[in-house]
């Protein structure tokens, strides 16, 4: 029988790591990751496991905390948002380029200024490059079931990456739905324990690690950095589909396609934002237009062959982007599927942007933004101006 | 599908009770989603939650614009907040008042179920704790959850006191058609 539990997001996010029995967890509080942490701690002081807390003074000490738990060996879990990412970006840093498989999801709210507690993913979009693992989830069994996926990616000989789990503050973190918690058996048989050798403090058999690095050496240590992020992409298929047969939950892995079969109006949407989008496919398709969907999951490293293999026969692509990219008045996801696709003939490709500081994305607007791209198909549009979605209900 | 808006003030379990209509729902074998409307709630401040239960996975994470049910827990509400706006043809509102003469009732709600939670919470709790009452004149009016799994989340949450305030809500909320906002007995 399934073991089905009404949680929101963020208490979906606390049972997926504790299934997945971190040594050491170190967390600062920040809106609208709190719960997570208060979840946590809740299961550790109920004794349902024996994680070891740190209640540090900041997001910077939380990340260095973990760093010197996962050079001891440790499996290591932290959430934070906005704010407090920005905060640790210096550990954070530093925790790709040592190697350190540590998980971290981040409950996505927008940046300042002006003043915000609400979501968007401004905040893990802007340090796409710092070497991290990123992925976007679009619903609370996803946060649950990644959650523990991400150990596994990480924690791969071929990988040793740390990764964030992402999801949208608010819509996920604050939603409330029902999720499938597997039993700690099955994770148990699913998700061996942590065993470091590449990077360990260990006074039996001592390591310089982190020493002063001059550059052909740094270089050298960029290209395997580099190299993992490229293994990860099978890795994160491997355990995709390992999961999928244990657990009868299929992602797709990098990129999830939804009804792309002869698709020639895509859109390209990324988190929470997804479900609309996907009813807006729905209606266009009981129209008989031919539409569909991806659904960028991985965004580090950047599934570009199976982007360019999808949008292929695209007549025209439209990219929602609930996030700005200042300087080239688009956001970013549009960049990294223009990227993607350099090399196909040009193709109408429109960019969206909607949804920043919490706005709703509605269904009424997946709906004007699927038009949009019809249309720029039809005109063969090559060129297309930003096209901001404005939610004008309940105003 | 059914969308609820429910309307309460800070403090009041406005949030609680949307998750506790959406437990019953996924125990119904059904699926339900519900989020509170996002600020900084403050205590006695209007705050509202959205609830959507469909025989289909929900899909959109949007608010409520457009809701088949409107449940206002706090009758002061109506000074201050649209509490309507939106509301779908034929909607019910579920309302904690001891009359509904004077209401303005828009054209498009059908049904209208009140309960003098505010008395009956003196009553029961010696203070006024009205969202049990009006989840159970709720459940009564709409009949979209199960009483008996309502009523289980409530006791885990709440305890037995509120067990006695659900039912007295489910047992005592009267039911009235309307139409073009006339009210019919």
């Amino acid at each position: 029988m399934k073991n089905i539990k009404v949680l929101d997001g963020n208490h979906a996010a606390a049972i997926g790591a504790i299934l997945s029995k971190p040594d050491v967890v170190a967390a600062y509080p920040i809106t609208p990751q709190t719960p997570l942490v208060q979840h946590f701690s809740q299961y550790v002081a109920d004794g349902v496991m024996n994680s070891t807390i740190v209640e540090p003074e900041s997001e910077h000490s939380a990340m260095s905390v973990l760093t010197g738990a996962s050079l001891a060996g440790a499996r290591t879990f932290t959430a934070t948002s906005s704010q407090g990412l920005a905060l640790m970006y210096e550990p954070y840093f530093r925790a790709s380029t040592m190697r350190l498989p540590i998980v971290m999801n981040i409950v996505n709210r927008e940046m300042i200024s002006p003043q915000s507690v609400w979501g968007g993913p401004q905040d893990s979009l802007t340090v796409r490059d710092a070497g991290w693992i990123q992925i976007y989830v679009e619903d609370n069994q996803e946060i649950l079931d990644m959650t523990i996926q991400a150990f596994k990616i990480a924690e791969n000989k071929d990988v040793l990456l740390p990764i964030n789990i992402c999801y949208d503050g608010f819509y996920l973190s604050h939603m409330t739905e029902g999720v499938e918690v597997p039993l700690q058996e099955e994770v148990n048989g699913f998700l061996p324990p942590y065993k470091p050798t590449h990077v360990k403090l260990d006074p039996e058999t001592p390591m310089a690690v982190d020493p002063l690095t001059p550059g052909n050496y740094l270089q050298y240590y960029r290209e395997l950095h580099m190299q993992a992020m490229d293994n990860a992409k099978k890795i994160i298929k491997e355990v995709n589909d390992e999961f999928a047969e244990k657990f009868g939950r299929d992602y797709f892995g990098l990129v999830e396609p939804y009804r792309m079969e002869d698709a020639e109006y895509v859109l390209v949407t990324l988190g929470s934002l997804t479900g609309a989008a996907r009813i807006a496919v729905d209606m266009a398709r009981e129209k008989g237009i031919k539409c569909g969907l991806i659904k960028i999951r991985s965004l580090r490293p950047f599934p570009k062959d199976e982007v360019r293999e999808l949008l292929k026969k695209a007549k025209a692509i439209g990219v929602i982007d609930r996030n700005v990219s200042f300087g080239w008045h688009t956001g970013i996801i549009y960049q990294e599927i223009k990227s993607a696709i350099s090399n196909l003939d040009a193709v109408p490709t429109v960019p969206f942007i909607g949804g920043l500081g919490g706005e709703d994305l509605t269904t009424d607007l997946m709906v004007e933004a699927l038009d949009c791209v019809i249309k720029a198909g039809e005109n063969k549009q090559i060129d297309n101006e930003a096209h901001w979605l404005i939610n004008r209900k309940g105003r | 599908m059914k969308e609820i808006r429910i309307h309460g003030r800070g403090g009041q379990g406005a949030v609680t009770t949307s998750e506790i209509i959406v437990y019953a729902a996924v125990q119904d074998g059904k699926y339900g989603a519900c989020f509170p409307y996002f600020g900084f709630e403050k205590k006695g401040g209007p705050v509202s939650a959205f609830v959507r239960i469909d025989e289909n996975k929900i899909r959109e994470k949007s608010q409520v614009y457009n809701p088949d049910c409107i449940m206002v827990i706090d009758p002061t509400l109506l000074n201050s907040v649209d509490v309507f706006v939106g509301a779908k043809e034929n909607a019910i509102l579920v309302i904690n008042t001891k009359t509904i003469e004077g209401i303005e009732i828009p054209g498009n709600i059908t049904k209208v179920a009140y309960v003098d939670a505010n008395a009956a919470s003196m009553d029961i709790f010696g203070k006024l704790l009205p969202n049990t009452i009006v989840l159970g004149a709720f459940v009564k009016a709409t009949n979209w959850v199960s009483f008996d799994k309502v009523s289980e989340k409530t006791q885990e949450i709440w305890g037995p006191k509120n067990i006695e305030a659900l039912e007295f809500g489910y047992n005592n909320v009267v039911i009235k058609e309307v139409k073009g906002g006339i009210i019919h007995d």
